[in-house]
């Protein structure tokens, strides 16, 4: 029974591996191929999985964790400033800085429950975000944002050529290197930023995986259910709250410093209360409390955001144009307002679809598509059984007596 | 020799004094019943048991050492575990999680910090698990969600998540309480065979006479936050005290 959770988990492992490598080929056909944005959907990605551990399992709903990313982002700018244009440094020093600030967070705001916690954190994070842009001007630089200099010290690097500035790499590797390949008629680009974002995400995913599976998980997933009971079996729920909070913390300041690694440039927006929003959207949307949901949930979201917000007019009645032209504009003038700068507009419609029939979020779709994938195979099966070897009974599956727990993909 | 001793507790709710100057002796390895009517104090006692509620004055002693002060999860951890009166179950987790979690907890002294330590290795808390839920009969839905289970089944389980921890005093608010007679006839069992085969204190509300009477070493009579008759199970039943209290016939005092 367990040995075969552990095998669904070894495959379900393998099978993330290789659609996270092979993504330059797989979003290629829907336009999305290109190295900017899967950088930011392996980014939201992090991003989603870490505020998963926190919300899915424990329940707690932190309404600030885009303070943790936009701290991230700031330590990372400081180390490519101070230290050197390696990203593994910058990257080691967000995760810790963040760390820190979520201990900090974390202990004040899980004295409070419920939508209490969610207020806390959300003041929190705006109380960040103006810090960030206005009193604490020396090491944020405003509104303007932190970005790298000319005269900065990086002391560990060698001197480079006078007025250029170099990019971050790791070990030589710059993160803006592409390569461009084709392959079965696709256009692929393969990036060196990208393939670090990939491995993280892909190792960040692991992680998850294994607090999902181990008690402290389970722990986490009852303190959702029921703290009154927890208190009454010996186990004083706060402290793991704060374990896992912190965990979250640095998933989010992990995501920052990867902003930054692609694109070096922090700024106090990434701290407001839309983004802290938008990775609840995401990991929703996907499914909290599901491994893969919120991946799933961060490429959709930054695909909206990215793809449908580039459609304009002209496109739209483009696509019309084979039709009668009164009936072409009336089409156009239904779809334009959802597309191009109106894509949360689509965006808004999809999440309400998706939390109206899908409460658990697309891997609940997922979730039933295959079951019911299952059951029309089986049954064809059965039917060819009965004709053919009508006596053979087939004997249950001693694995499907379990019913699908939704905490299962 | 008495594992609990409460003496003269009070708890006041506003204007209505919940408990009243309450007295109680609880020996070791005894099953003690506490009986009375609705809204006589019952629950809110237990719940100044297991540090829900703080007296207003008086002492707790189990063991000689008083709980008075103590969080919940301390008073646990010290050998004393509670089903409630409405099941506290862990209801989006599978019933053999609902065991394991008072079974890791019992096992580590709270619970171990391990992150990447697989649930799937822990084969003796499983066992062990597996073990209690069998004698709830449980055990053949072990894995379905305790949100799908009846009433009755999630007291059982509750019992189960209990046990599961060894408790030195294991109190029962109203087990059997919403039980079909075939079910309540199981818990008297199962709770027997339970005070036979471990060193474990009972302290059982409940309403049922027919449990009260079978199970019960000793029993208390609780009305409006007295206890006005603590006894021998045989001296209760004819008890004119204990008729007033019901029947409420008579002024009290
Ligand atoms: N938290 C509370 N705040 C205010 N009053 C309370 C509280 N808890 C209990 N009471 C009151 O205290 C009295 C005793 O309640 P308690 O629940 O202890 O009764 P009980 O003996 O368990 O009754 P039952 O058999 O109905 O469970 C009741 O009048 C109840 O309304
Ligand atoms: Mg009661």
């Amino acid at each position: 029974m367990l040995k075969t959770t552990d095998n669904k988990d070894r495959l379900m492992m393998i099978a993330f591996t290789v659609a996270v490598l092979a993504a330059p080929v797989i979003l290629a056909p829907f336009g999305a191929g290109y190295p900017d944005l899967m950088q930011r959907f392996a980014i939201y990605g992090i991003f989603a999985i870490g505020f998963n551990l926190l919300f899915g399992l424990t329940g707690y709903l932190s309404f600030g964790h885009a303070a943790f990313l936009g701290v991230g982002s700031y330590a990372a700018v400081w180390m490519l400033k101070l230290l050197s244009v390696n990203v593994i440094p910058a990257i080691i020093f967000a995760v810790v800085i963040s760390g820190l600030f979520a201990l900090l967070i974390g202990y004040v705001s899980l004295r409070r429950s419920g939508i209490y916690f969610s207020i806390l954190t959300l003041a929190f994070a705006q109380m960040s975000y103006n810090l960030a842009y206005s009193v604490l001007t020396p090491i944020t630089n405003g509104e303007t944002g932190l970005q790298m200099d000319l005269d900065d010290p990086r002391i560990l690097d060698a001197a480079t050529a006078p007025g250029q500035l170099p990019p971050p790499s790791l070990f030589g590797l710059e993160m803006g290197d592409t390569h461009y390949l084709s392959f079965m008629g696709l256009d692929l680009q393969l990036n060196v930023g990208f393939y670090v974002c990939a491995a993280i995400l892909i190792l960040m995913f692991y992680i998850s995986l294994r607090i999902f599976r181990s008690p402290f998980g389970m722990l986490l997933r009852a303190i959702k259910s029921n703290q009154t009971r927890l208190n009454y079996t010996g186990v004083h729920t706060r402290p793991y709250a704060l374990v896992v909070f912190v965990i979250s913390g640095m998933y989010a300041g992990l995501a920052g410093a990867l902003l930054v690694c692609m694109d070096p440039l922090a700024g106090p927006e990434r701290m407001q209360w839309t983004a802290s929003g938008e990775v609840v959207l995401m990991t929703i949307m996907g499914g909290a409390g599901t491994l893969i949901g919120p991946v799933l949930g961060a490429c959709i979201i930054k695909y909206f955001e990215n793809i449908f917000s580039r459609v304009n007019d002209a496109v739209v009645s483009n696509w019309f144009s084979g039709l009668p032209d009164s009936l072409g504009d009336f089409f156009s003038a239904i779809v334009s307002p959802f597309l191009g700068s109106g894509w949360q507009m689509s965006l808004g419609l999809i999440f309400m679809l998706v939390i109206i029939f899908l409460p658990g979020g697309l891997m609940e779709g997922v979730t039933r598509l295959i079951g019911w994938l299952g059951r029309l195979f089986r049954s064809r099966n059965n039917d060819e059984d009965a004709e053919t070897t009508s006596a053979k009974e087939s004997s249950p599956d001693p694995h499907s007596s379990r019913p699908a727990s939704p905490k299962e993909s | 020799m008495a594992i609990l001793e409460v003496k003269g507790v009070n708890k006041r709710f506003g204007g209505l004094l919940a408990l009243d100057d309450v007295n109680l002796s609880v020996a070791e390895n005894s099953i003690h019943a506490v009986i009375g009517p609705n809204g006589a104090g019952k629950s809110t006692l237990l719940n100044c048991f297991v540090g829900k509620l703080l007296p207003d004055s008086g002492s707790i002693l189990f063991n000689n050492q008083s709980l008075l002060g103590l969080p919940p999860y301390r008073i646990n951890q010290v050998g004393i575990s509670r089903v409630f009166q409405t099941p506290e179950v862990f209801q989006d987790l599978t019933i053999l999680e609902n065991v394991m979690i008072p079974a890791l907890a019992h096992r580590d002294g709270a619970f171990h910090l391990a992150p990447f330590k697989s649930l799937s290795r822990e084969h003796d808390i499983r066992e062990q698990a597996e073990r209690i839920l069998d004698s709830v009969s449980l055990l053949d839905e072990r894995h379905n969600l305790a949100s799908a289970m009846s009433r009755g089944n999630k007291r059982r389980l509750e019992m189960a998540m209990c046990l599961v921890q060894k408790p030195k005093l294991l109190l029962l608010d109203e087990p059997t309480a919403g039980m079909s007679r075939a079910d309540t006839n199981n818990t008297i069992d199962l709770l027997k065979t339970i005070s036979e085969d471990h060193e474990i204190t009972f302290v059982v509300i409940e309403h049922d006479m027919t449990v009260v009477f079978s199970l019960a070493d000793r029993i208390s009579v609780m009305a409006q936050g007295h206890v006005i008759v603590e006894d021998h199970p045989d001296n209760i039943k004819g008890h004119p005290k204990v008729k007033e209290a019901y029947l409420g016939t008579a002024e009290t005092a």
